[in-house]
């Protein structure tokens, strides 16, 4: 037997912890000024040729003109238009369409291989299709851009629609809710929460789709800029157009965002 | 309104779940289904409430349900089933709403069942603010608005701590004394059994049979000081489950 004081007394280690995340605010954009600060020094030092990439100075440069000039809204606004009408078409008609096929099993099995077989396809292959179906003027542009929005708005729709927890619907039978008010106040929120992610990518592959659906016939938009500059090999315009496309990206993914926060503040 | 549950047998697919069930659920009486896990209970409360068709036999209603029943089976599920996006009042509403009850008197029917279940503060909460024992007040209050006939208990106290489902189990036996609501409790715990049930049915494992009918003749606000015949009898049901629980935990799961 040891005596009382021989006893090794240790605190026992830590070893939980990590494998979570915590929001680190500042590192984002430390790591774009930084990447923009290595790009600038060197294009000017010419370390980087001119040929490779343009100096952000310059970008900044276009943008500012392009802004000035008004021909910065010239191509904004008609690019806008086409985005807001095709997208909202496509988004609209995916969401029936899904929530159709999410609940009768008839059309189900009538349209998901549709379904599955038009997601694949590059919408961009069907627009001079299109160009003879709806027209070398918007008609074709708004329909390219519904149909890229239209697939993955389905998937996501009729996805969410099967997850919806069986529990809330056996409830709402319970107590003998009509069918159309378990699917208007059981079945539709529930699956709101998936059909908006869903709506995230839609919008994403719609900006896409926007610049592709600006390659035939359009003289303004931000897609028939970016591609003009490309073809004239003019990398300061080209970037800022990807740049404008850019942002537009994250404005966008910012509104879901709060319609998110403002709609789906129930979620834990 | 009385239940008869008319020679039930269940299957799903090959198994099958429950054989020849005969059961009469008698007005102002709470009717315990008790048996090993997977002994088709559950089953047999969607059944009689008409969520699931019986492979044979009936579930028949005998006598009509009062007039002023809205929903006269209904149900509280073990999981609660509260929808997330709808306020406790909301989600009480949810099932008057489709009924054409005038505004005014929909608002009186849920404020008068808050206030009997002592939830008047927490109607506007939201399900994610409240606890367990909290989400099945609001269950309890939404099944109470609808006046039912017959009350089908799901495992209502099983998502919750011992100490919450004591106290829920209390306010039960003080609402059952207030209202002598007719139920049948499905339960794997055999001390609710025997403080809630009038009558408990022993369910034997699959394909479950019933084995026997227990009566317990005590006031259900009198069983806290009948400590000692009450355990007598739970000891009894025990017993009488005991083998059937080993045999049911010792059986394969058949991926069917």
């Amino acid at each position: 037997m040891q005596t009382k004081e021989s006893v090794v007394s240790k605190e026992v280690a830590f070893r939980g912890g990590g494998f979570t995340h915590k929001p680190i605010f500042f590192i984002g954009p430390l790591v774009f000024i930084c990447i923009i600060a290595l790009l600038e020094w060197g294009t000017s030092s010419g370390w980087i040729s001119d040929l490779t990439l343009p100096r952000p100075s310059g970008v900044a440069q276009t943008l500012m003109d392009l802004y000035h000039s008004g021909l910065l809204f010239q191509h904004l606004l008609p690019s806008l238009t086409r985005l807001l009408v095709g997208a909202t078409m496509g988004i609209i008609i995916g969401i029936a369409v899904g929530v159709f096929i999410g609940l009768f099993s008839l059309v189900r099995a009538g349209l998901l291989p549709v379904v599955a077989a038009l997601f694949p396809v590059p919408k961009i292959a069907l627009l001079p299709l299109f160009v003879i179906w709806f027209g070398i003027d918007e008609g074709s542009k708004y329909a390219l851009i519904a149909l890229g929005a239209f697939t993955p708005t389905v998937v996501a729709t009729y996805a969410a629609i099967d997850n919806v927890d069986r529990g809330y619907i056996r409830m709402g039978q319970s107590f003998g809710l009509p069918w159309l008010s378990i699917v208007r106040k059981i079945v539709l929120p529930g699956a709101l929460p998936g059909i908006l992610s869903g709506l995230r990518i839609s919008l994403a592959i719609s900006i896409i789709l926007l610049v592709a659906a600006e390659m035939l016939g359009a003289n303004y938009g931000i897609g028939a800029y970016v591609l003009e500059a490309g073809s004239l090999y003019d990398l300061e315009r080209l970037f800022a157009g990807v740049f404008i496309l850019s942002v537009l990206g994250v404005i966008i993914n910012w509104l879901v965002g709060i319609v998110e926060r403002r709609l789906l503040s129930w979620r834990t | 309104m009385n239940l008869h549950v008319n020679n039930i047998s269940h299957s799903y697919g090959k198994v099958d779940v429950l054989k020849d069930i005969n059961l009469n659920i008698e007005e102002h009486q709470i009717v315990c289904l008790v048996g090993p896990s997977g002994c088709g209970k559950s089953t047999l409360l969607k059944l009689i409430g008409g969520l699931e068709k019986p492979s044979s036999g009936k579930v028949m209603q005998l006598g009509e349900p009062p007039q002023h029943s809205i929903n006269p089976l209904t149900y509280i599920f073990q999981d609660f089933a509260l929808l997330p996006w709808r306020s406790v009042y909301d989600n009480i509403s949810l099932v008057l709403e489709d009924h054409g009850i005038a505004k005014n008197e929909l608002k009186h029917i849920i404020n008068d069942v808050l206030a009997r279940t002592k939830l008047t503060e927490f109607a506007n909460a939201m399900p994610k603010q409240l606890s367990g024992g909290m989400k099945q007040r609001v269950a309890i209050a939404r099944a109470l608005s609808v006046r039912p006939a017959v009350l089908l208990m799901d495992e209502p106290l099983s998502a919750l701590d011992s100490q919450t489902s004591e106290l829920l189990m209390d306010d039960l036996v003080s609402l059952w004394d207030r209202e002598k609501f007719t139920a049948c409790y499905v339960t794997h715990n055999l001390n609710e059994a025997v403080r809630l049930g009038h009558k408990i049915v022993v369910l034997s494992r699959r394909p479950g049979t019933i084995r026997e009918v227990v009566s317990i003749d005590i006031p259900l606000n009198e069983r806290k000081n009948h400590v000692q015949a009450l355990d007598q009898k739970q000891q009894y049901l025990w017993n009488l489950m005991r083998e059937e629980a080993l045999l049911a935990d010792k059986e394969l799961i058949n991926a069917d």
